[in-house]
């Protein structure tokens, strides 16, 4: 029965379970309200049934009443207010050293890259007990990747990266679905996230000849010939990539912006609009030129020539290696 | 049956006054306009409805069988537009603000009845582009028209469903300015700000609301259709432009337009609740302040639709907060509409059912916008059936139970007969079960995770469709019914004194149905709204 007709959604991430606790919470909370309002409109209604020989009490208000009834919802709201904000606010927030899956969403699939070199369609494999953190964009409309087990969803819009990331904690299979409209098969546009114990993760990862993303990376940086500007020993036409992920960059219009996944992105589609200062708008646009999946390739290689050993969120992706943890997830092949 | 006697045998009134087809289409009479407007929107409402019942007949299996994806994703859109723009917005407003304003403060008419008959013009010219659009395929953009999906992709008829809007929201912008004008200038004598019916205030924040929001709706979609026809660029990141600029124009009109649906329905809620409680509302002016405090704080929290859209950690936190403020003076109207029912003389007359059924669903649907608001809940919840299911009950559960509630309160005035009791009673009963079930099981289908705009679904959710089906189909039952009673109690239903239920109000003052002027001689007002102590009890209810 409940095999086919389920009242609650699985739990399979870090996050289910605190978002469940405040729904819970506001069933309850509302629950109460509602009924303590339909129990007085019913008493009422009985209670002072229009009958002959009564009428009405006429009564004006009651400004004590009114100010209770306005401050202490106001007081509930705002406790809820702050219950939800910290729930998002760590949703939005990545950990440091997450695992970094690159995604490209069209009409009507997703297309997953692993750091690894793994590429899927439609299916998802991730281990246990990882943080994960999904770079997605679009190739086309705005699709949204949500996964209901894990109580996360994120619009992926054309033209950008946004960020979503989850920790899994149940091993099993789990929708995935695209939740914004984005035209005929929107409703076909579904998936599988698969949570798998990490031996057998490993296992799975071994399986394919694919060569790490960054390294792929780094044969289109070569072949398009990005290298002969920006060059890592002399100072070249452009500046010099290593290192330069996440860093503060000085433009020539006097603005100082970081240089994150889509400050790299921004600048290998259409150089010219922010311009690293001490350098000519001489770099030709990409935009049309490289698909998104060597886009996200071209990324991850930039972000991999971190080496500092202060650490930023690349570094975990090194083709180097790493000093901390599953250092299987970063090898070279 | 035999025919009760004709009221208009008695006296000259404003549908005896003039016959022909000319005289109601040249007419610049509120109450006819009122009419013209009320034939239009019924007309547009069965539409509406016939999407959304073929919309719920699709998903009453799992897959896509009855209609195909394209079709479906048309089914949903021309519902959403159609049902919003051409129903909803000018439901309440149109039809029985339209004819109530100007007798409730005592005026002979709106302040400009010329601009009152243009506006349903333009509202005819928006409906018939609706139709043009919905008989050459339709536009499949989701009633949101989010880009780039509408500018670059939709290959569907999304200008004339874009300009169709925009020729209605030129309706709804006049309509506002006229009830603006006409409760600032055409008061009668002592009818003060205080001595308002609620439903003047209610209808007064709505306008606000449309005068200074519709216009940036207009704006919106007309770069919708210049960046679809001529490749601006506006909202297209290919051309260096913003999808979420879009998303955040959009619902800067759009939340609002939430307000301009309900807060009419508010207004129709206070005047019923009064009446058959026989009481002064409870706490007046906190009821009359609640609305425009609505309408204001309604313009501050759009981008409560775009927690998952790609906005900033900390502009999210912000229209979080400011959601929450927002609901707290629709706490305050729902206490006191309870209060007001307490120590009341209460009858169950139809009217009073479709009160309690308003506040019942409105106070769900309020409540389930706390979860809709509490960002982490939000963030798992948006764009599933729960969002689904939480506006249909402000949408529908409030502003459509309103709105047939108000139609049979005053039915008596706009047509001089009564309406059969019982059949309303029962009708009323059919509809708040049949919404019920259809949009009750759509708050778990949602937290299921099953998103909205799915013309096919995993297995695991099909008990829950089905029962929203079955509902859907007695709502309909439901619907059907009141047109019928009302248009068989045009000639048939016994005919109507001024004040059939004892109300209190202006408009309970003039005859049934009113003269063309409403009033012989302006009124003049001495007494405060909802007098009921000063007025003589009526007959206990069979």
């Amino acid at each position: 029965m409940f095999q086919t007709f389920p009242l609650w959604p699985e739990r399979a991430s870090t996050t289910a379970g605190g978002v469940d606790a405040l729904f819970i919470f506001l069933l309850t909370l509302c629950g109460l309200m509602a009924i303590m309002i339909f129990i007085m409109i019913l008493v009422f209604a009985a209670k002072y049934r229009r009958s002959r020989g009564r009428e009405a009490e006429q009564i004006e208000g009651s400004n004590a009443l009114e100010l209770t009834w306005s401050g202490v919802p106001l007081v509930i709201f705002m406790g809820i207010f702050v219950w939800g904000a910290a729930i998002y606010f760590k949703e939005r927030t990545p950990p440091q050293d997450s695992a970094e899956i690159y995604t490209v969403a069209k009409q009507w699939m997703w297309k997953f890259q692993h750091m690894e070199g793994q590429r899927e369609i439609n299916e998802l494999h991730v281990p246990i007990g990882r943080d994960v953190k999904m770079i997605m964009t679009s190739q086309d409309v705005i699709h949204s990747f949500y996964v209901p087990a894990f109580r996360i969803k994120q619009d992926v819009l054309p033209g950008r990266y946004t960020v979503a990331w989850f920790r899994a904690t149940k091993a099993g299979r789990y929708h995935l679905f695209c939740a914004e409209y984005c035209g005929t098969s929107h409703s076909g546009m579904i998936g599988d996230v698969v949570v798998m114990q990490p031996a057998q993760y490993e296992q799975w990862l071994s399986g394919g000849p694919a060569a790490p993303l960054a390294q792929t990376g780094k044969q289109l940086f070569l072949s398009l010939g990005c290298s002969t500007c920006h060059r890592f020993d002399v100072q070249g036409r452009g500046p010099n990539l290593m290192n330069a992920y996440n860093r503060p960059v000085l433009l020539d219009d006097g603005r100082t912006i970081t240089a994150d996944e889509n400050y790299l992105r921004e600048s290998i589609l259409t150089p010219a609009v922010k311009v690293v200062s001490g350098f000519k708008p001489i770099m030709p646009i990409f935009q049309g030129i490289i698909s998104e999946e060597q886009l996200n390739a071209l990324v991850a290689y930039i972000k991999s020539l971190n080496q500092s050993p202060e650490g930023t969120a690349g570094t975990r992706n090194t083709p180097t290696g790493s000093p901390t943890g599953q250092p299987q997830m970063m090898q070279v092949q | 049956m035999a025919t009760s006697p004709t009221p208009a045998a008695e006296r000259e009134n404003y549908l005896n006054t003039e016959y022909g087809i000319r005289s109601w289409l040249l007419t610049t009479d509120h109450k006819r306009i009122a009419l013209l407007y009320l034939l239009l929107i019924t007309f547009f409402f069965f539409i509406g409805g016939f999407f959304a019942l073929l919309i719920r007949l699709e998903l009453l299996t799992p897959a896509g069988d009855l209609v195909q994806a394209d079709t479906y994703n048309k089914l949903f859109t021309m519902h959403g537009q159609v049902m919003v723009f051409f129903f909803l917005i000018p439901a309440i407003p149109a039809v029985l603000g339209n004819f109530l304003i100007p007798i409730m403060i005592g005026a002979k008419d709106l302040a400009f009845p010329r601009i009152n008959l243009f506006s349903w013009y333009l509202l005819v010219i928006g409906g018939l582009l609706m139709m043009y659009t919905i008989l050459t395929g339709g536009a499949d953009t989701g009633w949101t028209f989010y880009p780039p999906f509408s500018t670059a992709f939709a290959k569907s008829q999304v200008v004339t469903a874009a300009l169709a809007i925009f020729v209605a929201g030129f309706s709804s912008i006049l309509t506002g300015l006229n009830f603006i004008v006409t409760i600032h200038r055409m008061r009668a004598p002592g009818m003060t700000w205080s001595r308002l019916p609620l439903f003047v205030w209610a209808n007064y924040a709505t306008s606000i609301i449309q005068v200074l929001g519709t216009p940036v709706l207009a704006i919106t979609l007309m770069l919708v259709a210049l960046d679809r026809l001529f490749a601006f660029g506006i909202f297209d990141p290919q051309r260096g432009g913003d999808p979420l600029l879009f998303q955040h124009l959009f619902w800067f009109y759009s939340h609002p337009a939430v307000y301009i649906m309900i807060l009419p329905g508010m207004g129709v809620v206070s005047e019923v609740v009064s009446c058959f409680s026989r009481k002064r509302i409870f706490g007046y002016k906190f009821m009359a302040l609640a609305l425009i405090a609505i309408a204001v704080l309604g313009f501050l929290v759009w981008a409560h639709h775009m927690f998952v859209a790609g906005i900033s950690l900390y502009a999210a936190l912000v229209f979080s907060l400011l959601s929450y403020l927002v609901a707290v003076p629709s706490a305050i109207k729902v206490f006191n509409w309870t209060a007001t029912m307490y120590k009341g003389s209460i009858s169950y007359a139809t009217p009073m059912l479709y009160a309690f059924g308003f506040i019942g669903l409105f106070t769900m649907g309020g409540l389930t916008g706390l979860f809709l608001a509490a960002l982490g809940v939000d963030v798992h919840v948006t764009d599933t059936y729960f969002v689904i299911a939480h506006f249909h009950y402000i949408m529908v559960g409030g502003m459509v139970m309103a709105y047939i509630g108000g139609l049979h309160f005053w039915w008596p005035k706009i047509s001089g007969r009564m309406y059969p009791e019982a059949w309303g009673k029962l009708a009323a009963l059919i509809i708040f079960v049949g919404f019920n079930l259809t949009f009750f099981p759509q708050f778990v289908l949602g937290y299921l995770g099953m998103p909205r705009r799915y013309w096919q679904y995993s297995p695991e959710f099909q008990v829950l469709n089905v029962l929203s089906t079955a509902g859907a189909t007695i709502l309909a039952v439901g619907y059907v019914l009141p047109m019928v009673y009302f248009l068989w109690s045009m000639r048939y239903g016994k005919v109507a004194d001024e004040n059939p239920w004892g109300a209190a109000g202006l408009e309970w003052m003039t005859a049934s149905p009113p003269p063309t002027f409403n009033f012989d001689e302006t009124p003049v007002v001495t007494w405060e709204a909802y007098d009921y102590a000063n007025l003589k009890e009526v007959p206990v209810e069979p």
